[in-house]
């Protein structure tokens, strides 16, 4: 993608056999191959998922270890991401490695360049530890990149004129390419320099703003469903806001802010939530259902608390929705509800009369409380 | 109203006429010279301006059209523009951003319930019949929490001056400084709920503006304290990201500045029942 736009890459090609990536190595000749895992998360050099081969021949080993072994970064989570190909990739003589990422800066409305001459490993830590070696340049979108703007970044990591130049092109390349591609990040880490005196883009990792995937099919396509837990693609299909967590309490919610600070009462009251889940403003009967199915399917769900404050959506309608949906998918757990605003008493009357066995609660607090006490068997 | 026509459009314009706030017509596009539900339809904010006055646009377009929907809307001079609309690429709120620079309008969000002063008028969503005439003052990115905080206010027996919904959205028109300056100058509000939640730093920035010149009493919470890093929660703005924007430095940051920071979403109208003393 990256490439498309004019951005320096080296050459090489994707594998998902350790045959084709022997293939591959010994169609780029030289001495030394890259073989890297291709998964979606970051810290991969650490984990074990980027390897040097001097042979066509090791390069096929290692391709051999890497496809189907499960990769652990500190951007994985504890349980890893499977690997189902590698990248193979021509070695460089390298000189320097560097990091460079485009981003919005929000305070400024505008989106802002950042660089640091110590590329390679983690840039958040060195954020933490050394701010001063992180340079930022904001750009005006009416503009975009202009030369001086590049070149006093390139000054500032110590780069010589002739690679400062390059630096020039190569901004101007990447900025069109966050703009075209509708990117809310392009990190480039890291950004070599070879003895040769190019400039390279080695890694890369980009995010797209799903709002603007709608003009970018042939970034949609891109989408690994493998790669993503099941449930989660699955509530996407009923436009459902659902993260899966390590928890045991179901939460549904209407409202992302109030989702997540149902989440955190959870956690105050001393259990771990299981999802976060946002229903929308405007959920219907058929929506609640959908949204239950999904939270069920979650084994680790040991009790489900619903709070929902009721604002165009009605305490009734909901009611009717959580009724019906118990009946339909059998649901055995314990089920705490808290509702509030518009036709609540209805709502309340219409749970009381339904011969189930919903736990209500009138507060926040009150219904965090009762959750986390069925959830541990209480 | 920009968009009226469409259902959610025409349900919004009942209920904001119903609270007393005047409407007096919308815009759509192709649709200029018709009425709609005994409502003036124009087919630009431009003559809509020029034959109804209208100060204020609440626009319920969808996602594709909304950022050419606020752009005309400046374009025309209105004082107040209200962006309900959720899904607005960034880059085209890069545009508006740009655009809107050193001109007259205020933009209140997207990706927002809008405003509401209790007892008088409303742009935008917030359900009117929750709300009572009062002395607090709110500003928060999330809509359904806000709901939350009037109910809690109102057991408290305490009632609102003005809410304000800014929205979730990483660009938006009004900050939370803009909204405390608002109310810095508004001699009926006595003190201010302000609620924020996880990526950015706009808590942050707020927290310095407080520390500077906000005398009057905030209670402060923040919705993300246990998200998990790198993930999108719901809101486009709602990311921890880089090991920036959680929860912990924006309570410090806020607690540091005097703001009465409530662990707990359930306890933020007894926190300010304590802060009034």
């Amino acid at each position: 993608m990256l490439a498309r736009f004019g951005v320096t890459v080296p050459r090489g090609e994707v594998a998902f056999s350790s045959q084709e990536a022997g293939e591959i190595a010994r169609r780029l000749g030289g001495n030394i191959a890259v073989v890297k895992a291709q998964i979606h998360a970051g810290g991969r050099g650490k984990g074990g998922g980027v390897k040097i081969a001097k042979s066509a021949d090791e390069a096929e080993q290692l391709a051999k270890q890497m496809i189907g072994m499960t990769l652990v970064t500190h951007q994985t989570g504890p349980e890893g991401r499977k690997v189902g190909r590698v990248l193979i990739e021509e070695g460089l003589q390298i000189e320097r490695e560097l990091y460079l990422s485009i981003v919005i800066d929000r305070a400024s409305a505008s989106p802002v360049i950042i660089c640091s001459a110590a590329g390679g490993m983690d840039i958040e830590e060195v954020a933490a530890k050394e701010p001063e070696k992180i340079l930022r340049e904001q750009i005006d979108p009416g503009t975009g990149v202009i030369p001086f703007q590049a070149r006093k970044l390139a000054f500032g990591m110590g780069l010589a004129s002739g690679a400062a130049n390059k630096l020039v092109k190569l901004l101007d390349s990447i900025y069109k390419a966050f703009i075209e591609t509708d990117a809310s990040m392009i990190e480039i880490n890291p950004l070599i320099l070879t003895k040769g005196g190019d400039l390279l883009a080695l890694d890369a990792k980009v995010s797209f703003d799903d709002n603007a995937l709608y003009r970018h099919p042939d970034l949609r396509d891109l989408r690994d469903l493998t790669e993503e837990d099941p449930l989660e693609v699955e509530a996407s299909k009923f436009s459902l806001n659902y993260i899966r967590l390590e928890g045991n309490i179901g939460c549904m919610v209407n409202g992302a802010g109030l989702a997540m600070a149902t989440m955190d009462i959870i956690k105050l009251a001393g259990g771990e939530p299981a999802n976060f889940l946002d229903v929308g403003g405007g959920a219907t009967a058929e929506q609640i259902k959908n949204a239950f199915r999904i939270l069920m399917a979650d084994r680790n769900v040991k009790a489900v608390l619903i709070n929902i404050f009721g604002g165009i959506l009605r305490c009734d309608v909901l009611a009717q929705g959580v009724i019906a949906a118990v009946r339909e998918l059998g649901v055995r757990v314990p089920i705490v509800i808290r509702m509030e605003g518009t036709n609540v008493e209805e709502g309340k009357r219409l749970l009381r009369e339904s011969g189930l066995n919903f736990t209500t609660a009138d507060a926040m607090g009150e219904a965090a409380e009762k959750v986390v006490s069925l959830a541990s068997g209480q | 109203m920009q968009g009226l026509t469409g259902r959610e459009g025409t349900f919004h314009a009942k209920a904001a006429a119903a609270y007393g706030t005047k409407v007096v017509g919308g815009v759509t596009p192709g649709k200029g010279g018709t009425t709609h539900e005994g409502w003036p339809i124009f087919n630009s904010v431009h003559d809509a301006v020029r034959e109804t006055g209208a100060t204020a646009s609440v626009i319920f377009v969808p996602p594709p059209f909304a950022a050419d929907a606020i752009m005309e809307a400046t374009d025309a001079g209105i004082p107040l523009v209200v962006c309900i609309t959720e899904g607005i690429p960034t880059r085209d709120m890069l545009k508006v951003m740009t655009f809107m620079e050193g001109k007259r309008t205020r933009l209140i969000g997207p990706n927002c319930p809008g405003i509401i002063t209790a007892g008088q008028a409303k742009a935008g969503i917030i359900p009117g019949h929750i709300c009572r005439e009062g002395r607090i003052g709110i500003v928060s990115k999330s809509g359904t929490l806000t709901y939350e905080a009037i109910h809690q206010l109102s057991k408290q027996g305490m009632g609102q001056t003005t809410c304000i919904g800014i929205g979730g959205d990483p660009l938006i028109g009004t900050s939370f400084i803009d909204a405390l300056r608002l109310f810095k100058d508004d001699n009926d509000t006595d003190a201010v709920i302000m609620i924020g939640e996880i990526g950015g730093t706009a808590e942050q920035d707020a927290a310095a503006y407080i520390a500077r010149e906000f005398t009057k009493p905030v209670v402060g919470f923040i919705a993300g304290q246990t998200a998990p890093p790198g993930r999108r929660m719901g809101h486009a703005g709602a990311i921890i990201a880089g090991g920036q924007g959680t929860a912990a430095e924006k309570m410090d940051a806020l607690t540091k500045a005097g703001v009465h920071v409530v662990k707990s979403p359930a306890d933020m109208g007894a926190r300010m029942r304590e802060a009034l003393g």
